[in-house]
């Protein structure tokens, strides 16, 4: 027999290494309690969060709580079916038209996961003959919507408007073009700049899909994200986004002003073939939305915190991913994989837990600490994280 | 363009990307004889685009395993 799994044995070789000089592992992290958004026990230590994407901290927040309890009691706990069948509940309704009007915009289409609809949404609108023209450090969901797509791919260099430019004007006249862009990229923290990106993709004819994951809720005026920010978001076609980050539960969604957006729920098979979310968790989307609306407080307070975390580690001499703070994530540049699992090691010692990234999902075969704020950190925490990045990096040699 | 000045000028691209050194024809394979992860691939990939002014989707690219293969599509891909 040909073992099916031999095709895995340099990575599992890897992590044996990696294990045996007696780290704890990075990707088996149990959080036994978790006491607030940024507090929990982990591997039986008290623990300040500092990788979760749960940048306002709604997670713990009474109205939503209460809200989701309500659902659970009055609904079930399960809708057993696909949204398209036994699978929409008053509170799938909900929790879209709370979407629509936190965008502004016509239609919105709840999926189970952001990863689904990027999967759904990018597969299904790109057919046979259409190009995708997409940032090479785009996230996984969008390189697996393009797979499982009909569309020919072609990526740019990250970020480039003329690597874009010069690929939009090669594809043949009257093929279909969507760009496919992200708000915030949240290996590095950095934005794009959208303003010039969409005005270059639409010059070229092309529609635009904007996954704007890690800046909802807390960028741009009204919290909708870089594309708002930048005054560019009516010319957006697509906005697709998630409710495991801001807004703190499960699921995604796509909110498109697109006359004929309806019909994606008929055609698009990974909304259709897969049962939707629980009761509880629309209903807890829905009310957390809503207060995401007027978190104009909870928004200056995170920007304090990621400005301070930001100045600070580089005063420390960490090198970051950004020269300045453009987000809630900020990433500490690892010289290579074992010292940086070394000193996410020696953070968690000391009571802190960030986000460890490697090859082959950070750019350029970095590795990365990453760190995400959240509106919920006090200031003092922030001054404690970062005399735990000062302890662990020297114990480290990292600075 | 004949397939021999397209042939030149994609080996002078090539160049920078081939870190061994490695002998470069017809049947060199992109990922065992020179060894190219994908972000090398992606890169050389971008530089031949911008050379001849062409696309190699994602999906054409699955097709080309070795040199040849490159050459031909690139002569191909030119009209
Ligand atoms: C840019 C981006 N898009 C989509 C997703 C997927 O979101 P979800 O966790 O809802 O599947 C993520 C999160 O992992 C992300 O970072």
């Amino acid at each position: 027999m040909n073992d099916l799994f031999s095709k895995f044995d340099a990575l599992i070789q890897q992590r044996e290494t990696l294990l045996a000089g007696g780290v704890e592992d990075p990707f088996n992290l149990v959080m036994e309690r978790v006491l607030s958004p940024t507090q929990a026990v982990c591997n039986g230590r008290d623990t300040i969060l500092l990788g979760t994407y749960n940048y306002m901290g709604m997670t713990f927040d009474p109205d939503v709580i209460a809200a989701g309890k309500k659902a659970l009691d009055d609904f079930g706990s399960g809708t057993t079916g696909s949204r398209v069948l036994n699978g929409t509940y008053q509170g799938h309704r909900e929790v879209e038209a709370a979407l629509c009007e936190f965008y502004a915009m016509d239609h919105a289409m709840v999926f189970s996961t952001g990863y689904q609809a990027n999967l759904g949404i990018i597969s299904t609108i790109a057919g046979k003959g259409d190009y995708i023209i997409l940032d090479i450090d785009s996230h996984a969901s969008i390189w697996d919507a393009c797979k499982m797509g009909d569309a020919e791919v072609v990526p740019f260099k990250h970020n480039d408007l003329e690597a874009m430019e010069r690929r939009l004007k090669r594809v043949p006249e009257g093929a279909g073009i969507l760009v496919v862009l992200e708000g915030v990229y949240s290996m590095l923290g950095d934005v794009a700049p959208l303003a010039e990106m969409v005005a270059i993709a639409k010059k070229h004819g092309a529609m635009v899909l904007v996954d704007e994951a890690h800046s909802m809720g807390f960028i741009g005026e009204h919290g909708r994200g870089v594309a708002e920010d930048q005054g560019v978001l009516d010319q957006v076609d697509f906005v697709i986004g998630t409710f495991s980050k801001s807004v703190g539960t499960v699921g995604g969604f796509c909110v498109s002003n697109h006359p004929k957006f309806e019909i994606m729920r008929l055609v698009c098979r990974p909304y259709v073939f897969t049962a939707s979310l629980p009761p509880s968790v629309v209903a807890t989307a829905a009310t957390s939305i809503r207060k995401l609306m007027h978190g104009s407080n909870k928004r200056a307070h995170l920007w304090e915190n990621s400005r301070r975390l930001h100045g600070g580690l580089q005063a420390l001499g960490f090198q970051l991913g950004t020269q300045e703070p453009q987000s809630a994530i900020v990433a500490v540049i690892m010289p290579n994989l074992e010292r940086g699992a070394a000193m996410w090691e020696a953070l968690l010692k000391e009571g802190l837990y960030v986000n460890l990234a490697r090859p082959p999902a950070t750019p350029a075969n970095m590795t990365l600490l990453r760190c995400s704020l959240c509106a919920e950190h006090s200031a003092e925490q922030v001054e404690e994280i970062l005399g735990m990045f000062e302890r662990a990096g020297k114990a480290v040699g990292i600075i | 363009m004949t397939r021999d000045e397209t042939d030149s000028r994609i080996r002078a691209l090539i160049e920078p990307f081939n870190k061994k050194g490695a002998r470069v024809d017809d049947a060199t394979s992109f990922a065992g004889d020179l060894e190219f992860d994908s972000l090398t691939v992606m890169d050389f990939v971008a530089a031949i685009e911008d050379e001849f002014d062409i696309i190699i989707s994602m999906n054409q690219q699955a097709e080309i395993e070795n040199y040849g293969q490159l050459v031909d599509a690139v002569c191909k891909l030119q009209g």
